[in-house]
């Protein structure tokens, strides 16, 4: 049914992202899809690394673990944005299209007055790709 | 298994240059939580010492107003007057230091490293320029100035070629014609170009090749080394902060009552606080929708929609008005400037003290205060640039167009004066009465199809406030946010809308000026800061691969 399933991350929240990443594993056992994980992050240093190598090294290793403890094969993909906060949606649209998604499973917030506003990022993926998403929960 | 495609990454910074080995890693200090439903990530302490601080200010200004006035309107004269020769010896400082890496071995340094690309085009880079940190004086002080220094403040000595039953003196028009224009260039020229590419280089090195967080202190780290982390850093980022919002909400006090000013003359709309208050309204909640579309959708748009503007109403005036006398203007406007640069720039012996302290040390101050932000903003859109390039499109490029700017809006405006100097509208409102808000839409009442050009000149100048605030905002929520560019959307928010209280309470409850002073002031301190990042600069790129 499904043929690529694409995990958005945020490797700064991995406890919250629990849930999502194992139903996300279920489903690519189930359908025997693969995963890919994907990161974005600015140019700029960050948290998770001084400059966007640092990032992808630490994505892949969170990849590597992820892929040993489901045991299954998985890919990661970092993107690069100028203004991540604002591009985010953006460039996991395009990322869809990229490895050509057709399921993305990931963590959402319990809704509230804020997505009067602006909607969650899966929201936005919901209307702006042609892939199924699934959000979760934490 | 992992499959990373390495070219989809930054190039890695080559060379022995590396990365500067701290222990620090960003958001260590930050604080992140949720606010009811919004979420916030903020830096510990320097997000809540600039917010509070920022209010206490405003609270002094409005509960102590005469001992406010008192106190800063003394001060930014005393500082202007008194440090004139520390302002104007370390501007040229900058410039010299700037003209010397154009042609150092360091010019081949790239900024992000070796392998870096572009992340804009030359037209939004240089629209982002323009429009973060002098489109708005562009538009007020075009006219103003070449016609002010012309006829009243005589730099150098050269004599007013306006006596003083209003006649003009033929023996003197044309040396005060060409110190009018070398007198404004010099203001808008090479110095505070110096100023913003100082900041903005020290900024762009220690985050894209040093790998440090986008935020003030990273510079000094060359310095302080490790204790940049601590107290030193908290103190000169919160100053940036400090610096930036007043800076921005003080200027956008003032540009309503401008922008009011200019609506009353051109449609007869009335001059009052009401309509000041809507104004700030209107340009802080156009800023928020810039601010909330981010950096390429809403910025850079907004500066590049601007700058289109702006260059059709250069081209306009340019046409309609003495086109030959302009381009001859623009020549002997650039020649005289740099004829005299190195006059103008000395601040010893200089008989011209009125418009030594009263412009220039004033100006110095001000690009100087206002450079943390605007540098900061230059850095963040600049990776993939050479040292030479960088300096090149930050000091010498933007200098031409203010020179081009300068010649065609006071070249023409000085025409009108100079050919009628009774019927003249500039000379009323420059030389006879001081009213500088109307300066621009006088000089285009004296062209064709002014009440078009007038709107024009007023959406313009409400559009620079605009791209003003929105940059400014990013910046602000960056350093509170300890260097992170991606902190949650309802900090922006929550600094963009601050920004346009503090200016509607200021305006209501008085005090813009005050605390506009109190600005200028702190351009003394980040002289000293930005001495120390020239320095930091050179040692920064002693050890980058070229």
């Amino acid at each position: 049914m499904f043929s690529q399933i694409m995990v958005p991350v945020d490797l700064r929240h991995r406890d919250q992202m629990r849930k999502a990443l194992d139903v996300a594993a279920d489903l690519a056992r189930q359908y025997s899809a693969p995963i890919c994980y994907v990161g974005v992050t600015s140019p700029e240093p960050g948290e998770l690394g001084h400059r966007p190598e640092e990032f992808a090294t630490k994505l892949a290793e969170f990849g590597a673990a992820e892929g040993k403890r489901h045991g299954q094969d998985c890919t990661t993909q970092m993107v690069v944005a100028q203004d991540p906060t604002t591009e985010i949606d953006a460039k996991l649209s395009e990322t869809v299209s990229e490895i050509g998604a057709d399921l993305v499973v990931m963590a959402t917030h319990m809704p509230n007055v804020t997505d009067y506003f602006w909607s969650s990022h899966g929201g936005a993926l919901a209307r702006h790709t042609r892939a199924s998403v699934m959000l979760v929960r934490g | 298994m992992t499959d990373q495609d390495q070219t989809q990454g930054i190039p890695v910074p080559e060379g022995a240059a590396g990365l500067i080995d701290t222990e620090y890693s960003i958001g260590q200090d930050n604080v992140e939580g949720q606010l009811g439903p919004f979420g916030f990530d903020v830096h510990n302490p320097v997000f809540m010492i600039s917010g509070l601080s920022i209010v206490a200010f405003v609270f002094y200004a409005l509960a102590l107003p005469e001992q406010a006035n008192a106190v800063f309107g003394w001060l930014r004269p005393w500082l202007t007057s008194t440090f004139d020769w520390f302002f104007l010896g370390a501007a040229n400082v900058f410039v010299a230091f700037c003209l010397f890496l154009i042609v150092s071995p360091w010019g081949a340094v790239r900024l992000g490293g070796k392998e870096a690309t572009p992340d804009y085009t030359y037209i939004g880079w240089f629209a982002m320029l323009f429009a973060a940190g002098m489109g708005i004086g562009l538009m007020f002080f075009g006219v103003l100035e070449p016609v002010y220094h012309m006829a009243i403040s005589q730099p150098l000595g050269v004599p007013s070629p306006i006596a003083a039953d209003g006649s003009i003196i033929p023996e003197n028009v044309e040396a005060a014609k060409r110190m009018g224009l070398a007198a404004t260039i010099y203001h808008w020229g090479l110095h505070p170009w110096a100023i913003y590419a100082v900041v903005a280089l020290a900024l762009a090195l220690f985050t894209f090749n040093k790998g440090l967080p986008l935020t003030i202190r990273s510079a000094f780290y060359p310095i302080f080394g490790e204790r940049i982390w601590g107290w030193v850093g908290h103190v000169i980022d919160t100053l940036a902060v400090f610096a930036t919002l007043f800076g921005l909400a003080t200027s956008l006090g003032f540009g309503a009552q401008q922008a009011n000013a200019g609506l009353e003359h051109v449609f007869g709309l009335p001059n009052n606080v009401t309509v000041q208050v809507l104004l700030i309204t209107v340009i802080t909640g156009i800023a928020l929708v810039s601010v909330l579309r981010g950096l390429d959708g809403g910025v850079k748009v907004l500066s590049e929609i601007n700058m289109g503007i702006a260059a059709l109403l250069l081209v306009f005036v340019l046409l309609a008005g003495p086109t030959m006398i302009i381009f001859a203007d623009f020549f002997a406007g650039l020649g005289a400037y740099v004829g005299s640069i190195l006059p103008l720039s000395n601040p010893i012996g200089r008989a011209d003290t009125d418009y030594m302290h009263g412009w220039t040390a004033f100006y110095w101050a001000w690009w100087i205060s206002w450079s943390p932000f605007v540098g900061m903003f230059i850095a963040r859109v600049s990776r993939g640039r050479t040292v030479r390039e960088f300096i090149i499109c930050v000091l010498l490029i933007p200098s031409l167009v203010c020179v081009l700017w300068m010649a065609v809006f006071g070249g023409v405006a000085i025409d009108q004066v100079l050919t009628d100097p009774t019927g003249s509208a500039v000379k009323t409102y420059v030389i006879d009465s001081y009213v500088p808000e109307l300066s621009l839409f006088a000089m285009l009442e004296g062209l064709p199809l002014s009440s078009i050009t007038s709107v024009i000149g007023v959406v313009l100048v409400i559009v620079f406030f605009v791209t003003s605030s929105d940059s400014g905002s990013l910046v602000i929520d960056t350093i509170t946010a300890g260097g992170k560019v991606d902190a949650p959307l309802p900090q922006r928010v929550f600094w963009c809308t601050f920004e346009g209280a503090v200016a509607i309470v200021l305006l209501i409850g008085g005090g813009l000026g005050a605390l506009q002073a109190m600005v200028i002031s702190t351009g003394l301190p980040f002289t000293l800061v930005l001495l120390l990042m020239c320095w930091a600069i050179f040692k920064g790129l002693l050890s980058e691969a070229r």
